[in-house]
Formats: structure tokens, sequence, C-alpha cells
């Protein structure tokens, strides 16, 4: 086993669905020890959601339950009898972080709240996501993904620079909202790691999932109290040069707002008549200018070209050009495959499947798949027993009591 | 106990622009010291512009957008093309921790401070270089901005209405890359306090995108599908949108998960009749009919706020939130009662309400303290206290321009 990053790190997830996974999902893809906790039978909600092989449901093979899982350990746990939370207290005594993503009042309940648990191990670092955070008059509000990238300003921005202007927000495509969370959560979790490992003492997080998210709106979020108004999804003001626009076989984006990449773009399109005019050197005159002058002409020019020709061409003239990627366009990336970007998966029940491998490389302690996603209670064994020193006859009677 | 996380950690910041300046950021509100290195020959940005909002500013200090992105950091005028200049950056690295830039790939290390350079100086440096494709690969000097790295991610491509073509995410992506990157300098500093070694972390803002979507690209590789765009609907949950309330571009989201939660729904708009209608009566049926549904509950939400709208569903049980703005934002008595908002003084803008940190730590609480640097506000402490150069010293350097 090669060195990594968080190597000797132990976490406990009591977490399910896609921002509290996906938090111990970075954590476990560095080295960190992942035990995760699902209820008996049914296990993490994620297993129902698919995407399935064949769109056969099967609760090994949902793809968001494989991606969001690699290199844990899986156990069951039924938390709500006695010795479900004592066997919950046990693994907590042996663990650095505990990510949890329950309601507040559930943990209470439980005795599972950061006041009990820090009882039971002074070190524990336990970041708790929830909607709306720990306390707060709407600690008690259920939300969906899509309530959340609403609540957190991302939806009313999308589509940003919006050409429809009576049509609603959107939600971005995926779950990016949660995906998000996941990863603040992950990084509020290794600094509370990193005072854990300089002076022993552990600490609670508290992460909303509301507050992640409009914390990447830090520029719009606060327009209001400084200005005295609220920037739109139509915003479109004069430095804006760029946009989406369709092509032979599919759709560009460009963004020419410096100058050196408006002469660059010049160059490119064969430097014609109109785009030689002096006016078009100025940034804000250029911007003023870009839907009524130079969109359409974009449009027109683009029309010829594939997606990949102008993407390529278009940096080589140093201009700022991209293609609009679909999910087969970017599997199949030399430039991806150059980097080793995907990874195969090879699953017990689900076979080998491709997917998308480390967020960024370290040279010293690489991310890695060591393990697939456990299937549903494949590590009892081995932690029940090896970890907390029940014997083999104890599992098989928790497993009939289901407990586990 | 520290006081802050990251306390004593002394970090070097290349960065400019707001992927990268965003991540020097986050560090900084962890507590570390983030010495930003700019120039006039080489001035961030977003000290003059912004991309996301088209706002053109006076002078380098005046830029709000600059105030949001670099909260809580130092400025010291280095230029780097400036061989003196190169060795004030050196004996500031030989006493820092970490070195974040995100130049075009190559560049850096043309400039004579590339990672090779800059360990044999401190072999425990941590590197990042953030960039648009990465370090390696054909694609390597290609340039981006947020819409861009939201294209060749791929989540341009299944972000939009149906019947539309794709839509461009901005400013989110690149505060998502900004986390990614403190996430990932976090996680080498874990290590080096474990095994003294420091590392090179290679960043690319368009692969720390794509993780965000791994469901996406296994549904493609399984089944050969690719994913499109389908607005606010989610592929089983019926309602699940954004309805037009009263008001101006006024919005609220509802998703319905369970036909307890549509009765209630139905209930609250005093049509209880509905959740027997064949059309609805299940969620099969209205999946199936979610066009005809939406019609009719926004008949329903038109005449209330969307504030009035989530109390009313949120009293029994069903997940609603308002789609929100600047102004909702600074209204919700939530956010408020969690101490989402700061001010810092800033000597030239005045008084600015920020996004305080989002994540609550219970042992190290952390906090907005400071405004974005000046313009070389901290030349004095960095050259004088820090290097130990006199003032003669640095007037000399200052004529030769190196400081600059």
């Amino acid at each position: 086993m090669n060195k990594q990053a968080l190597t000797g790190v132990k976490v406990l997830e009591y977490a399910q669905f896609v921002a509290g996974p996906y938090c111990t999902k970075l954590l476990a893809d560095l080295g960190a020890e992942v035990i995760k906790i699902e209820p008996p039978g049914a296990g993490d909600r994620s297993r129902n959601q698919g995407p399935f092989p064949n769109d056969i449901p099967h609760a090994e093979k949902s793809a968001l339950f494989l991606y969001l899982n690699t290199n844990k350990l899986g156990v069951t746990l039924d938390t709500g009898i006695p010795t479900g939370k004592e066997i919950f207290h046990k693994l907590v005594e042996n663990v650095d972080v505990l990510i949890d993503d329950n309601h507040p009042q559930q943990m209470r309940e439980l005795g599972f709240d950061y006041a009990t648990l820090r009882q039971i191990n002074p070190r524990l670092v336990m970041t708790s996501i929830a909607p709306f955070g720990q306390n707060g008059p709407h600690t008690e509000y259920k939300a969906c993904p899509l309530n959340l990238v609403h609540a957190g300003m991302l939806g009313y921005m999308t589509p940003w620079v919006s050409r429809w202007p009576d049509r609603e927000p959107l939600q971005p495509g995926g779950m990016l909202g949660e995906y998000g969370a996941g990863l603040s959560a992950a990084t509020a979790t290794l600094a509370a790691l990193y005072v854990q490992r300089m002076s022993g003492e552990g600490q609670h997080v508290d992460v909303s999932k509301q507050e992640a998210i409009l914390a990447l709106n830090r520029v719009n979020a606060p327009q209001f109290p400084n200005d005295g108004e609220s920037d739109t999804r139509f915003v479109n003001l004069s430095g804006l040069l760029g946009d989406i626009v369709p092509c032979k076989d599919g759709h560009i984006v460009f963004q020419i707002n410096e100058t050196h990449h408006w002469k660059g773009f010049v160059q490119l399109i064969g430097n014609p008549e109109w785009a030689r005019d002096p006016v078009y050197l100025d940034g804000a005159e250029r911007g003023r200018r870009f839907q009524t002058e130079i969109r359409p002409r974009v449009i027109e020019w683009a029309k010829a070209y594939t997606k990949e020709d102008l993407y390529h061409k278009g940096q080589a003239a140093n201009c700022p050009f991209a293609v609009v990627n679909s999910a087969e366009d970017i599997v199949n990336s030399e430039h991806l495959k150059s980097r080793g970007f995907f990874v195969d998966v090879d699953h017990p029940a689900a076979g080998k499947i491709k997917q998308p491998g480390a967020p960024f490389i370290m040279s010293e302690t690489p991310w890695q798949v060591q393990s697939p996603a456990p299937l549903l209670g494949q590590h009892n064994e081995q932690v029940y027993c090896d970890r907390l020193g029940y014997d083999k006859h104890d599992l098989l009677t928790m497993r009939k009591a289901g407990i586990i | 106990m520290l006081e802050y996380p990251l306390e004593g950690i002394r970090i070097v910041d290349f960065a400019w622009a707001w992927a990268g300046a965003q991540a020097t950021s986050i560090l900084a509100l962890l507590g570390a010291e983030v010495i930003k290195i700019e120039s006039m020959r080489r001035i961030d940005h977003s000290r003059v512009f912004s991309l996301t909002t088209g706002q053109w500013f006076d002078e380098p200090d005046s830029s709000v957008i600059f105030n949001d992105m670099n909260l809580g950091k130092m400025s010291a005028n280095i230029d780097l093309s400036h061989p003196e200049g190169v060795d004030l950056v050196k004996k500031l690295v030989k006493i820092s921790d970490v070195v974040v830039q995100n130049m075009r790939p190559g560049k850096i290390d043309g400039l004579g401070l590339g990672y090779d350079v800059l360990r044999e100086i401190k072999p425990d440096i941590i590197m990042l270089s953030s960039s648009a494709r990465g370090n390696t690969g054909p694609e390597r000097e290609y340039i981006g901005y947020a819409p861009l790295f939201s294209a060749i991610s791929g989540f341009a491509y299944i972000s939009g209405y149906e019947d539309e073509d794709p839509v461009r995410l901005s400013g989110e992506i690149d505060l998502l890359s900004a986390t990614s990157s403190a996430f990932a300098v976090l996680a080498a500093l874990i290590h080096r306090q474990q095994t003294g070694e420091g590392q090179f972390i290679d960043l690319s803002s368009t692969e720390a995108t794509s993780v965000f979507m791994g469901e996406v690209f296994m549904d493609y590789c399984m089944n050969g599908r690719i994913q499109t765009r389908h607005g606010n609907k989610d592929p089983f949950m019926a309602p699940h949108n954004v309805y037009r309330c009263k008001g101006e571009d006024k919005w609220v989201s509802i998703a319905v998960a369970t036909d307890d939660e549509f009765k209630s729904l139905c209930q609250v708009i005093g049509h209880l009749e509905w959740a027997t209608d064949e059309r609805f009566a299940d969620s099969f049926s209205r999946w199936h009919n979610q066009a005809e549904l939406d019609k009719l509950i926004e008949i329903w939400t038109v005449n209330h706020t969307h504030t009035e709208v989530t109390q009313m569903l949120q009293e029994v049980g069903v997940a609603a939130a308002p789609s929100c703005n600047s102004e909702d934002i600074w209204n919700d008595p939530h956010l408020r009662d969690r101490g989402f908002w700061a001010e810092v003084d800033h000597p030239i803008l005045g008084r600015k309400t920020v996004i305080d940190t989002v994540w609550k730590l219970s042992g190290t609480p952390l906090e907005v303290n400071r405004p974005a640097p000046l313009f070389g506000e901290h030349n004095q402490y960095v050259f004088g206290e820090l290097l130990g150069l006199s003032d003669s010293e640095i007037e000399k350097l200052k004529k030769k321009k190196a400081i600059f």
C-alpha cells in the first residue's frame, strides 16, 4: 500500500445520499479509513437512485452509490435500538472524525449529539452537515437539493446572463449544490483535523448546505446591503463579452473581454473589415456592442466549423475558446486520457465501470481507489469482530435481531 | 489550543482572478498568513475589472470584487520579471510553508520559480498550481475562465432549459475550484505534519469540476446514455420545480417526494381532490403529468409571496424555499440569527458587508476580521520585518523597480 496524505486518519460516516458521502469519499480517496454506517435492509438512499447498468434497478449497482463510496468499509447498524446505539458509541470511541448529515434534533434524541459524543472521545472532530445548519429558525425546514440551490442563490442567478427574460431560475445540472456542500464540509473537517493533530483537541463543525452554496456567490450575495440593489441572472453590463453559441456540430463558449484576447479573435476570424473598426479596441465599448454587433457575427462565422476545430484554433490564437462537452466527449478526451483522469473500478456486483478519478494530482501522496464501494454490510465481521471484539456468534445474534 | 486552525502557516500567493485568489483567501480565513505577491507590471485583473458583473474600477484599491475575493490577505509588490524580484521571492519562500499560483502552466518555471527551484530552497514546501487543464497533457497551455470550465467539464451541457441551448455557470465554478485547492493544501499540510514531507499539487479547474458529476459519466460508460438538460426537473420526484410568486421575478422552489407530502400540498392549496385525481394520485402519474400539475400549482403561488408559500408548506412538512436574490438573503432571519454576515472596514471602499466564514467551528471559531489588502499595503512588514531589509535597501529595490 502506498502512503497517502490521510493515511492513519480514522473516519466514521453516518450519512446518506450525496453531500455527506462525497465529503467522506474525498477523505477516503486520500487514504483515510472510512467506516460507513448504513441502515440494515435498504441501505444508503443513493443505492436506489441509479443510474443502473441497463437501467435495471439493483441495490448494489447504483452508479451514484458506487461513485460516492469508493474506498470505504461498509457496515449495517440499526441505531434506533439500545444495542445499536451502544455499538455506535463504541465506533465513535476509536475514530478521529465523524461525518453526519442527520437532523440535529434526531441526533440529540439518539444520544449522538456532540455534547454526548465528546464525553466518549474528546479528540473527536464531528462535522454535521444539515440543510440549514445546527441552529436558527429554519433548522426544522425540510429541503431537497432543488430547494437548497435556490435558497443558496445559485438557482436565482442561473442561467447566468440569461437570454430568457420571462423564464424561471434554474438549478444547475446534476447535483452541484450537494457535491459543493460535501466539498465545503470536507475542507472544514481537514482544518479541524489539523488542529486535532496539533493540540489533541476535537471540536464540532457545523456546516449548513444553504450557507455552503451561498459562499459560492460571495460577490453577489452581499450586494443588497452594500449597494441597495440585487443583481439578477439577466445582468448584462458592458464588460461581458462572451456566450455559448451553436456551431456545426454542437456548441462552443468563448470569453473575449481582454483586448489582447479580442485581437487574437480578430485574427482567428480572418481579420474582416467590420472587426478592424478601432472602436472595438476599447473594452467597455466592445462590451456595449457585443449583443447587437459581435454576437450575431460570431454565430454566423461559427456555423461552418466543428466545436473541436474552434476550440483548438481559438486557443492557438490565444483566445479563450472552449467546447461545450457532453459526457461522451469528456470520457473520450485525449487530454484526459493522457492525465489518467478516468479510472476503471472493478466492483463484485456491478463489474468494471469507468468513473472520474482524482480532483487534483498530488506528487507524493497520490489519490487512488484501493477498494470499490462496499456491498451492504460487507465489512460487518471485519469491523464488529476484529475491531470491537464481538465474536461470530454475537454477529449472528445481532443479524437475527435486525441490529445489523 | 490554537486560536485559528492555520495559525503560524505562511503562504506565498501568486494567484489572481477568482479561482486562485479565493483558494488562498479561504486559507487566510482559516488563520494562515497569506502574502499576495503583485506588481504594477502584473496586476490582478479583479482589481481592475469584473468578468462576472461587467464592472470596471477606477483604480486598484477601489474594486469591491477584489475585496470579496481576497479577504484576510496581505499584499507585497514584487516584479517577478526582475532578477532581484525573483531573489526576494526566494527569500520569502525560505520562511514559508505553502506556495499557490495559477499562471499558465510552465510560466512560473520560466520565471525561475518552479517547484524544482523552490524545493531546493525549502525542502518541505507545498506548492499548488491551479490551471484550466492541468500541468500536463496536450491542452496544458489552454486558457480559460469559469464559464469555459463549466463547458469543458460537462456541466454546461447538462444545465439549462429542456428545449434550449446549454447555459454557462460562472463564479460558482471558480469558487468550487478554489475550495478544492484549499482542501488539497490542507491535506498536504496534514501529510507534512505527520511526515515532514512537502509536495507539488497539480489542480485542473475543469477536472476539479467534472468530479461533481461522476454518476453522469458512469451513465454514459454503462449505458451509452448522454444526459442532457432538464430544467428544474428531478428523475423521480414531481412536483419538483420553481413557481412564479407575487412580485417581480419572485419564485419559490417546491419538491414533493411522497404521496403524503403531495396530499399536504393539495390541502394547503385547497384542492384536496388532486390527491385522488388519477392524473396525480401516485408519483408515477405525477411525474408524467407534471407540466399540467405545475400550471395548477402556479395558479396558487402567484397570489402569494415566496416566503408565504415557503412558510405554509414547511408547516405541513413539504420542502419549499424561495429562489433567493441578494435582498432575500439579506432579509433572511435564519441567516442573520446564525451570524452569516460580517463587516469589514476598507480604507477606500468604507464599511462593507461580506459573507463571514460559513463554517461554525466550536473550538477554533473563525471570523472575517480584515478586508482585502490595498495594493502593496504590507511592503514594510514583508520586506522590513520578515526579510530584514533596511529602509535604504527597500528604497533601492523600489528605484530599481524590483519592488514595483
